[in-house]
């Protein structure tokens, strides 16, 4: 029989080493008495220490991790399951993955309790400032009982969080001690008197007052701040006095009938409504219409309508299909993926976008969310229909010469026919407004295509449509 | 008037911001103090630092700048035709209690909102100080949340995004309309406009230069908006829809679902019945059961007729019953899509089932050690030892899981 007695602080690195060696040793869990720092001498348990060095251990990571947290728990058998998990660990690896093992089940929730009670103690603490006069750097103090060994292991977050100040967490169990750079452990001890801080009353302020009395769940606040904890948080003292308070609070807000505004209002809002023009109230012309649109409900999904962009006299005009995701939110039409690829083919051709006129025929981005992303929808008939209105208008602000519709939604809008688009593509067709419409394919569509031989073939039949469009305008 | 001691001034203006419900302060970039040249760290999980009575967690000192406010939404009490008391902070006072709550062990941070004052940009500016001041001259390293105004400039909104971890921006109510009655200066096109610029600055941030150079991170814990429910008539179909659109835009982080409540010195504008507290819980399960359990959102909607969900029972329980003959699953062959659609099976317990089931076959008894609430899935699936038999398709099934009825008052 061996005993081991394991020290207070520096718990885990000593459980390890022991562990270490008497599993080299093949000392099996029968044999070993575990004790940690309170346990009485047994007399009847022989002092056998072992002092054997075994070969090196590999034992999986996640066995580590978990028994880095149970080491720290109250349970003074702890010692004594991991050890024998350990044991039934050696010859079965695999075992760390079966979550109904009960072994592993008690361990797990073990190690569950550990960290959550480590949290509760990130979570718990309150310092209070205890600066000595005359100091040139601040000092803060706390108390606080925790439910199991978890300072050692915690204090770290502190030094994380603390480091441009002096601390010390003092509890019955270990006092961690944050001193001119340093961490010590010491010894736990009884509760002291800690001076009065005039934050604390300021806290309690918040806390009273970040609190809504009109949703009364007191179950929910305890199940995440239990009762053990309140006696050393100041705001916990009036918990009490808020639940009792809370229902007539609510009563009264529903019983209060309404008041009259104040008499600032009137001067508030002559105020606002004088300064409305800086910052977007209504203006004349299109642009500001278009932005307003309610006519179809594609303006209650999208972010904003996406408007026109070139200047009015442009003798060529493109209209593309919708705007896309990125169009959608910066409100600029071509900027997406097509239209990168558009103004490429634009380079090769020769034509200048800036010197052309580029709209959609849906204003609005149409979509369906699928998780995180939007996929792109083809607007349906009466939403192109909704929208001509706006591409009419376009149209007769400006003075084309020629309109390029690029897609089967274009060549819808402007030419009332959207069917067969590869058969029609390079033709000049009579638009509705009258005006000629040259049929071509739109750069999503070559985007799409998966095979290379058919992208360059498809590229090369809207070049030769663009440039075409270049002569036409040239000629009308 | 005499002049407000700080202890008035917060009092007043953290009783203003306890309408909005977001106190996370999660999911930022890790960052400590070790060096000793700073105050504060991140660690990528959130801390609650304590709780209220009303169950929500204070993570955060969550204050207003000022409550004093231009604008007149009736579900706001900060509306400018409300007789509250009025307070305002200064700069200085917001950056010394944030640093002393926060060297108490108070608090994660600052979430910083503010009515509008004289104008967006005006009011927005200041609050952008307050961050300066936090991050540059107290070298603050915890978190900042900042309730960007919509209309502000956006050079002013660049700024905030590269001090706060996280700014939000609220929608307010579920659709235009309602904005449009009860929100009469705010313009839901604005809002969406502004949240569409926070997602292409953050979207811009992340992209690595051909050098290899990472541009300063923007709004690294996200973004994440408001509505209130139950202040306008949507069901629950049109308040998911609107979430489900608000994710997929503009990448939210989380949409906060706030049960309208009523508030001190309330409008007579709106509707005297509050709605149901469970009503706020179901939508978040909701909400939940589309990001994390590859739900579609009409599977979650339709199985009411009028578009809400059942109060009673949760919606992967409802939509469960309504698809009985998907069950039972045999937990050790069904697929993960399918298990995760069982009710009581959490994503924790089907990665679990998932491990374990690699290795040996599963019984009853183990799902009941990893943590499953048998009494709901247990009539939904088959494990080694366990079939449910008749239960699955069973008439009573629903009355095992929802309240008992309650026979209405006479009087």
């Amino acid at each position: 029989m061996y005993r081991v007695q394991l020290p207070e602080i520096g718990t885990a690195a000593a459980w390890r080493d022991a562990a270490r060696q008497y599993l080299a040793a093949g000392v099996p869990p029968d044999q070993i008495l575990w004790d940690d720092h309170q346990a009485a001498p047994d007399l009847f348990a022989a002092q056998d220490y072992l002092h054997a060095q075994g070969s090196p251990l590999h034992v999986p990571k996640s066995f580590i991790s978990m028994a880095q947290a149970v080491v720290w728990h109250n349970n003074p058998e702890r010692f004594a399951r991991l050890y024998q998990f350990l044991w039934r660990l050696r010859h079965k690896p695999t075992l760390m993955q079966d979550r109904g093992d009960p072994d592993l089940v008690r361990l797990r929730l073990m190690e569950k309790n550990v960290r959550r009670c480590q949290h509760k103690m990130k979570a718990f603490v309150r310092f209070r400032e205890i600066t000595p006069t005359g100091a040139n750097r601040r000092s803060f103090a706390a108390w606080f009982e925790p439910t199991h060994h978890t300072v050692e292991p915690t204090a770290d977050f502190f030094v994380r969080r603390f480091s441009d100040m002096d601390w010390r967490i003092l509890t019955p169990d270990v006092c961690a001690v944050f001193d001119s750079g340093g961490l010590r452990f010491e010894a736990g001890q009884a509760k002291p008197e800690l001076p009065e801080d005039a934050n604390e009353q300021l806290w309690i302020t918040y806390f009273k007052n970040i609190f809504n009395p009109a949703r009364l769940k007191v179950k929910a606040m305890q199940s995440e701040m239990p009762k053990k904890y309140w006696k050393n948080m100041p705001e916990a003292a009036f918990i009490p006095e808020m639940i009792a308070g809370a229902t007539a609070r609510a009563q009264a807000m529903a019983d209060a009938a309404p008041t009259l505004p104040p008499l600032r209002m009137a001067r508030v809002q002559a105020q606002l409504a004088s300064c409305q023009s800086e910052w977007g109230g209504p203006q004349e012309g299109l642009p500001a219409a278009i932005s307003a649109c309610i006519r179809c409900p594609l303006h209650k999904e999208a972010t904003q309508p996406v408007l026109g962009e070139g200047p009015t006299d442009a003798s060529l005009m493109i209209v593309g299909e919708q705007p896309g995701d990125y169009e959608d939110l910066t409100g600029k039409p071509f900027v997406g993926p097509a239209g990168q690829l558009f103004d490429k083919v634009a380079r090769v051709v020769g034509l200048d976008r800036k010197q052309t006129y580029v709209t959609n025929a849906v204003k609005h981005f149409k979509f369906a969310p699928q998780g995180r992303r939007r996929i792109h929808q083809r607007p349906n008939p009466s939403e192109i229909e909704q929208c001509r209105w706006w591409l009419n208008a376009e149209i007769a602000a400006g003075s084309p010469k020629l309109i390029v519709a690029m897609g089967a939604t274009a060549a819808l809008s402007l030419t009332g026919n959207g069917r067969n688009i590869s058969a029609r593509q390079g033709s000049i067709e009579h638009g509705l407004t009258g005006l000629p419409v040259l049929i071509t394919a739109h750069p999503s569509y070559l985007l799409r295509l998966p095979n290379a031989r058919a992208k360059k073939a498809a590229t090369a039949l809207f070049q030769r449509d663009l440039k075409q469009a270049i002569f036409a305008v040239e000629q009308l | 008037m005499a002049k407000q001691t700080i202890d008035q001034k917060l009092a007043i203006l953290s009783d203003a911001a306890k309408y909005d419900a977001s106190c996370a302060s999660s999911g930022s970039t890790k960052r400590h103090s070790r060096d000793g040249k700073g105050l504060g760290s991140n660690e990528g999980s959130g801390i609650c630092h304590a709780y209220a009575p009303d169950g929500r967690c204070i993570s955060l000192l969550k204050i207003l700048m000022t409550n004093f406010c231009i604008y007149d939404c009736s579900y706001c009490i900060n509306r400018v035709s409300s007789n509250v008391n009025r307070a305002r902070f200064s700069v200085d006072e917001v950056v010394k209690l944030t640093v002393e709550f926060y060297r108490r062990n108070y608090i994660e941070g600052l979430f910083l909102s503010s009515g509008v004052i004289r104008s967006p940009d005006a009011t927005m500016s200041d609050m952008v100080q307050i961050a300066r001041k936090l991050r540059y001259e107290e070298n603050f390293r915890g978190y900042i949340h900042l309730k960007t105004i919509p209309d502000a400039s956006p050079e002013l909104i660049a700024e905030a995004g590269l001090l706060a971890d996280r700014l939000s921006i609220n929608v307010e109510l579920p659709t235009d309309a309602a904005v449009a009655q009860y929100a009469p200066e705010k313009k839901p096109e604005q809002i969406r406009k502004a949240m569409a610029d926070v997602r292409l600055r953050k979207d811009e941030s992340e992209d690595v230069s051909h050098g290899g150079k990472r541009p300063a991170r923007f709004a690294p814990a996200g973004q994440s908006t408001q509505m209130i429910i139950g202040a306008d008539g949507s069901n629950d179909a049109t308040i998911l829809g609107q979430s489900t659109r608000l994710y997929s835009s503009y990448k939210l982080k989380r949409v906060y679902y706030s049960a309208f409540s009523p508030i001190p010195d309330s409008s007579s504008k709106l509707p005297l019945i509050r709605p149901p507290l469970a009503r706020e819980h179901r939508l978040y399960q909701a909400d939940w059961l589309l990001r994390f359990y590859d739900f579609q959102l009409d599977e979650i909607t339709s199985v009411t007729d009028d578009g809400n969900l059942d109060l009673e029972i949760d919606p992967k329980l409802a939509w469960a019953l309504v698809h009985r003959a998907a069950f039972p699953l045999d937990v050790n062959s069904a697929s993960r899509e399918m298990l995760l659609r069982v009710p009581g099976f959490g994503v924790k317990t089907v990665s679990r089932i998932l491990t374990t089931r690699r290795h040996r076959t599963l019984r009853y008894e183990d799902l009941v050690r990893m943590g499953a609430s048998m009494k709901k899935a247990r009539s939904f699936i088959t494990a080694l030892g366990w079939s449910p038999r008749g239960l699955t398709d069973s008439a009573g099934l629903r009355a095992r899981f929802a309240p008992p009825a309650v026979q209405l008052s006479l009087f």
